[in-house]
């Protein structure tokens, strides 16, 4: 193209291949700049191989010169090593602008109590913008992002009700070791009319007014041998944190969607079902996925959501 | 040296050394890794997928979730941060073919396992946005209603033995396993009891929540729960894989 003046006059050499007869091919030059690109990248690949993990030797490879990576390892020790990115990892978990300034807040709430976060407003500005993330990564999925829940599958954690306990000491509890919700289904345990009882006398709990009938059989039951439901909800019906079991007497539902359901057929349908059927449900365990000061910034952050207990 | 001309008006030749020319980038970068020491870290607790997972696993792979989703966390602080330990060459080795990935559409998997509930993954298959308003991902209601295809279950491990998992079929090799992975593991490594293997998984795991069915759901969520599992972190320091690169 460059040449295309020459060429008409004939001036480009050809390479002087014919075929046909008569077909011939121009030898036009690379451009200067291009050639000298093409050798730069040779002496890039020199240094490259000089200073980085580059050429297998036997059974290992070429470790690079002058490349030296200083961490700190679990243990304490300083350790100094070649560079891989495995040891450039653990070099900016330690010593990149964002993890230093991170643990410097850490640091601070890892040694302050649950009342200093929640009260001194620089660390719990920290704790929110830190743990909105981690929630995002971790809890968000079954509680959603708000912290709402999944009426039926994850409870909320933005309104006044704790299955397992609403004090600081409870979630972190919660987070740390998981927890494992359990009521046995009563569908064969039951016949119709007493899982119908049942249901009515849990509802009449919460001031939902059913049969008088059928709400005085479904008390003799739920008090009785018969269900034993005061086991686990005791007998006013207020739950127990030590089982998790559900305060029956409040407003707030987390697996029968009785604040969802039109009229009363409908909510006693669905509280009919979750007694027939019961419940099992598993939060896992957080110990070991996250770091204590991150189960920290999170239980901070579940009991701000609600205001706690 | 050979003539120019004699290659270009030799289609077979010109064939051949193209082939030649071309292998030569890839076999540079990867036959070196097959002899080189470091490659596979030395790290206790992979083993080999049992008959339920790896039917998971082959659903996974069916479902086609790899054109979404990722299984390496890579040694970044971000991905660190995120997602937990970086991935090892160690936690792919018996995989067939691996599921590392570039492409990110939905999150990466390697670490998934143990991350949440049970229930929770038999909700967000069937209807993803149930859970997470946000989500792309397309609903997988079937793998709820179709019920598990394990009975050529011995033929795919037979497969993967072929190309280096070591399932056992011989007492020989049994015996190898329960020096390797320990009693417990190896018996679920036996090719000849596969199929009671599976099903007994299914019943004690009850990973798809309907108790006496085994469907594609409950080998789905056995693969997904043991995903990045096998490691014990806790047993090793920082700098203790470090050695391997």
């Amino acid at each position: 193209m460059s040449n295309a003046t020459d060429k008409q006059t004939g001036a480009v050499q050809t390479t002087g291949h014919a075929w046909d007869g008569d077909l011939q091919e121009y030898n036009n030059p690379l451009p200067r700049w291009w050639v000298w690109a093409f050798y730069a990248t040779f002496v890039f690949a020199i240094v490259y191989w000089l200073i980085y993990p580059t050429w297998p030797v036997g059974t290992s490879f070429t470790k690079g010169f002058g490349n030296n990576i200083t961490f700190t390892n679990d243990a304490g020790e300083t350790v100094t090593t070649h560079w891989n990115t495995r040891a450039k990892l653990a070099y900016d978990m330690e010593f990149s602008d964002g993890a230093v300034k991170q643990r410097e807040y850490l640091d601070l709430i890892i040694g302050a109590s649950y009342d200093e976060i929640l009260s001194d407003p620089d660390k719990s500005a920290f704790m929110r913008s830190y743990a909105k993330g981690l929630f995002g990564d971790n809890c968000a999925a079954c509680h959603g992002a708000g912290g709402t829940g999944v009426i039926g599958l994850f409870p909320n954690l933005v309104d006044d009700a704790w299955l397992w306990g609403g004090s600081t000491a409870k979630i972190e509890e919660t987070l740390r070791h998981g927890r494992m919700g359990f009521m046995p289904a009563f569908a064969a345990t039951f016949d119709e009319q007493q899982l119908d009882a049942v249901a009515a006398y849990t509802l009449s709990l919460s001031g939902h007014e059913g049969d008088a009938e059928q709400v005085a059989m479904g008390q003799k039951i739920f008090q009785g041998e018969e269900g034993g439901c005061y086991y686990c909800h005791t007998a006013a019906g207020t739950g127990l944190e030590s089982v998790g079991s559900a305060n029956l007497t409040d407003s707030i539902w987390t697996v029968a969607n009785v604040p969802g359901a039109e009229g009363y057929e409908a909510k006693h349908a669905a509280v009919r079902n979750v007694i027939a059927n019961g419940i099992s449900r598993h939060m896992p365990a957080w110990e070991g996925r996250l770091s204590d000061g991150e189960i920290k910034l999170l239980t901070a952050y579940v009991y701000s959501l609600s205001g706690g207990e | 040296m050979m003539k120019h001309e004699s290659i270009e008006t030799n289609a077979g030749l010109l064939l051949v050394l193209t082939m030649l020319a071309i292998s030569i980038g890839g076999l540079v970068e990867i036959v070196p890794l097959f002899y080189i020491d470091e490659t596979i870290e030395k790290v206790e607790g992979v083993r080999p997928y049992t008959p339920l997972e790896q039917r998971g696993r082959d659903i996974y792979v069916r479902e086609g979730c790899y054109t979404c989703h990722s299984q390496m966390v890579r040694p970044f602080r971000d991905e660190d941060l995120r997602y937990g330990h970086y991935s090892l060459a160690a936690e792919s080795q018996y995989d067939h073919p691996f599921q590392w990935g570039s492409k990110r559409t939905g999150p990466d998997l390697a670490r998934v396992g143990g991350k949440y509930s049970n229930e929770w993954h038999v909700q967000h298959l069937v209807a993803p946005r149930s859970v997470v308003p946000e989500s792309i991902m397309p609903n997988y209601p079937w793998l709820l209603e179709n019920d598990l295809a394990y009975s050529d279950i011995a033929n795919r491990m037979r497969a993967l033995k072929a190309v280096g998992v070591p399932y056992s079929l011989t007492d020989d090799e049994y015996q190898a396993n329960v020096e390797k992975f320990g009693e417990d593991v190896a018996r679920l490594l036996d090719i000849n009891n596969a199929e009671a293997n599976l099903l007994a998984q299914a019943q004690a795991g009850n990973y798809d929540g309907i108790p006496g069915r085994v469907t594609e759901m409950e080998a789905l969520v056995a693969y997904l729960q043991v995903l990045g599992t096998m490691v014990d972190f806790s047993r090793y320091d920082e700098d203790y894989f470090v050695q391997f690169r």
